[in-house]
């Protein structure tokens, strides 16, 4: 087989896997001061929860090294596995320090992954609250093969499609990379609409919501009409929540457009143009009416990719899940789509 | 020229029972109507200071409200509560209108002003809306973030049973179920009134998860987004457990994302219950028994099938799917054309009829 894993972690197991990336000023920084690089607590998932790690696959007590993550994720049947590091320097108020990392997360991603292993690609880290410096980052490491797009946390200080961005979204286009708003984020701003909620569940179920407003800021700002090459994935959205929303924002279109003129197609057309969805956490009922439902209300059957999300706690069987749609669609989520996608 | 003050050709077919519809937008036409309920401190407050509130996240409305909802009066549209009566009650067969005047007590900075504010909205609505018109039921408006001044005024209005829900923006400050709020809830209970909130506004968070969109397109594609964070923050901190006879009713955020919603979370539920130990069964269950959908703006997917798929996907929407116009709004539906993608009368009857009937327990 040879599919294409769009989705597998490879997190920083700890801050001093970084020394040997980091100017000794830095390293002088956390080894003298409280600064200890982002806080535990603003990572994505609960770091000891087995959602964000499933037991088998910690080391001491910890996200899996390089030699686990490959042994585990990229089983015989996996062809190429696409990395994706959440580390938090997003949550950063110090610009220097939010840079220096992301520098030093990159330099290790290509030392002892990239370099490592032919079967990997990965995902650029860069400061999205520093636009023009995550570019600059963007533009020192994108001519390693290995990169093939660049994290963005799916919260933000502002949405994506504002115009602070358009020089990180030049600089993503010019090295014709992907752009990849995954699951989490630590921006200061709460993570609802309606303030800070209690518990992680409902950051859980709401994150969909973050990633409609993603949606919605990209393609109502124009940033797909100024930049007609943009690629953007969804990582870990979950997947039910599209159809409805492309309804609501087609409809919403048709009413106000007049706004926004350079909208000049219905949303949902920019939204399969330019937009793909990673598989897992797969969030529509695990039967087989509903799976050929949602995947034909989504419209297109490029618009997923396989995704592990390796490490996270596996929920069920997605062989089970691309058993229920036609052989050729289940295909091209293996494989295909992400080899046309990401240029492999 | 044939103007568009005509009136459309097609109109609903009397009912034995006329429609419930359950968003009616009433305003004053000039905010110095509510200064005979207000005290002289807080008349002079206004007329010196203002309405001082949250500030910098502001979309206005797009569109003015349509020509042929001004009143022949001169009153701004929403504003001349005999020609609502007239103009919406009787022309579209409404036999009970609730409104909910839009209002910015939510997101004022002084609470002891807002909620003052809003006890003069209630008071205005009593003799201006809900004396001369029997048909109106109204929604009490309360500073939501001002927790026991909001409850004292549920009690002070209680004995009036033609307000018949407590009125939340649909951005308050902090997620609905939070522990915060829950007095108002109890109170809630006690009196027997719903719990409501009407899409948009903001109460100082920026108006998505991912910081302050830009335009007026976004805030308008982002209510089903508020509403969400509202409901699973009701589900999952307990609101249902705590009070198992509140019902709560999302008014202009749509639901066709309903659906997903309750998938999602009880997805999640499976593997993070240990969050929530409290809860007793499957966050779907509660949202079935307990929340209550309004139609507008109605969904309009691709393809006309998947619009009975919506009560496929989560049946219990078949009784929980109640009318509302948003009369006399740019984007309001009116009942004879909001439903055309509901074919089946049986259905179609109960959103119009009798859903909201059962919710506010009217006869």
């Amino acid at each position: 087989m040879n599919t294409i894993d769009c989705d597998i972690h490879n997190e920083v197991p700890a801050i001093e896997t970084l020394f040997p990336y980091l100017p000794e000023q830095w390293v002088e920084q956390i080894n003298h001061t409280v600064f200890n690089g982002p806080f535990e607590y603003d990572a994505a998932y609960p770091p000891k929860s087995d959602l964000a790690v499933r037991p088998e696959s910690r080391v001491e007590g910890r996200h899996p090294d390089p030699a686990t993550v490959r042994e585990q994720a990229l089983g015989p049947d996996v062809a190429l596995g696409i990395l994706l590091c959440t580390y938090g320097v997003d949550s950063l108020r110090n610009p220097d320090q939010a840079v220096a990392l992301a520098r030093a997360v990159n330099d290790w991603q290509i030392a002892e992954w990239l370099d490592v292993d032919s079967r990997l690609r990965s995902s650029i880290v860069v400061p999205p609250q520093l636009p023009a410096q995550a570019a600059a980052e963007i533009d020192r490491v994108a001519d390693h093969p290995g990169f093939v797009q660049v994290a963005l946390p799916a919260r933000s200080q502002h949405p994506y499609g504002n115009r602070i961005f358009h020089p990180l979204w030049e600089a993503v286009v010019r090295h014709d990379l992907v752009g990849g708003i995954y699951f989490g984020g630590a921006p200061g701003n709460p993570p609802t609409a309606v303030g800070w909620p209690s518990y992680f569940i409902e950051e859980y179920v709401g994150m969909s919501a973050v990633f409609a407003a993603q949606v919605t800021s990209l393609v109502s700002e124009g940033t797909f009409d100024e930049f007609p090459s943009l690629r953007v994935t969804l990582l870990e959205s979950g997947t039910s929540w599209l159809p409805s929303h492309m309804w609501r924002f087609d409809k919403e279109w048709k009413n106000l457009r007049m706004q926004v003129p350079w909208v000049r197609r219905p949303p949902s057309a920019y939204i399969r143009d330019h937009m793909r969805l990673t598989f897992e956490p797969w969030d529509v009922p695990r039967e087989e009416g509903e799976t050929r439902r949602i995947f034909e209300q989504l419209g297109s059957s490029d618009m997923l990719l396989f995704g592990s999300g390796y490490p996270h706690q596996r929920i069920g069987d997605p062989e089970q899940i691309l058993g229920w749609l036609p052989d050729a669609a289940a295909d091209r989520i293996r494989s295909d789509n992400a080899r046309d996608w990401y240029r492999i | 020229m044939t103007s568009v003050l005509e009136r459309p050709a097609d109109r609903i077919e009397p009912t034995k029972l006329g429609i419930v519809d359950c968003d009616i937008h009433n305003y004053w036409d000039s905010v110095s109507e509510l200064f005979p309920y207000l005290s002289k401190r807080w008349q002079d407050y206004f007329e010196e200071f203002g309405q001082r509130q949250y500030l910098g996240g502001g979309y206005p409305r797009f569109w003015s409200d349509p020509v042929d909802k001004r009143p022949p009066s001169g009153r701004r549209p929403g504003a001349d509560v005999g020609f609502m009566s007239s103009d919406h009650l009787d022309r579209n067969d409404i036999a009970y209108g609730i409104l909910i005047p839009l209002n910015p007590a939510a997101r004022m900075s002084s609470l002891p002003f807002a909620s003052a504010f809003a006890s003069a909205i209630n008071d205005w609505q009593v003799e201006h809306w809900l004396n001369p018109e029997p048909r109106f039921r109204a929604s009490l408006v309360v500073a939501n973030d001002d927790v026991p001044r909001a409850v004292a005024e549920i009690h002070r209005t209680a004995a009036d049973k033609r307000f018949v829900q407590v009125m939340f923006s649909g951005r308050p400050h902090q997620p609905m179920g939070r522990e915060t709020y829950w007095p108002i809830y109890e109170a809630c209970v006690e009196h027997g009134l719903a719990v409501m909130s009407h899409a948009f506004g903001s109460s100082g968070n920026p108006i998505t998860g991912a910081g302050w969109a830009s335009y007026y397109i976004e805030d308008h594609v982002g209510p089903p987004q508020a509403m969400q964070a509202n409901i699973t923050s009701m589900v999952m901190e307990g609101v249902f457990e705590q009070f198992p006879t509140l019902r709560v009713i999302s008014v202009e955020n749509g639901f066709g994302w309903v659906p997903p919603l309750v998938w999602r979370m009880d997805s999640a539920y499976k593997l993070l219950h240990s969050e929530v130990p409290y809860l007793k069964r499957l966050p779907s269950e509660y949202v079935a028994e307990h929340v209550y959908f309004a139609t507008q703006p109605v969904e309009e997917p691709e393809k006309r099938e998947y619009f009975a798929g919506i009560f496929e996907q989560f049946p219990a929407l078949v009784d929980r799917l109640v009318f509302s116009s948003d009369y006399p709004h740019w984007d309001g539906d009116e009942p004879a054309r909001a439903l055309p993608l509901l074919r089946d009368t049986e259905l179609r009857d109960k959103v119009l009829l009798h859903n909201g009937r059962r919710l506010y327990g009217f006869a």
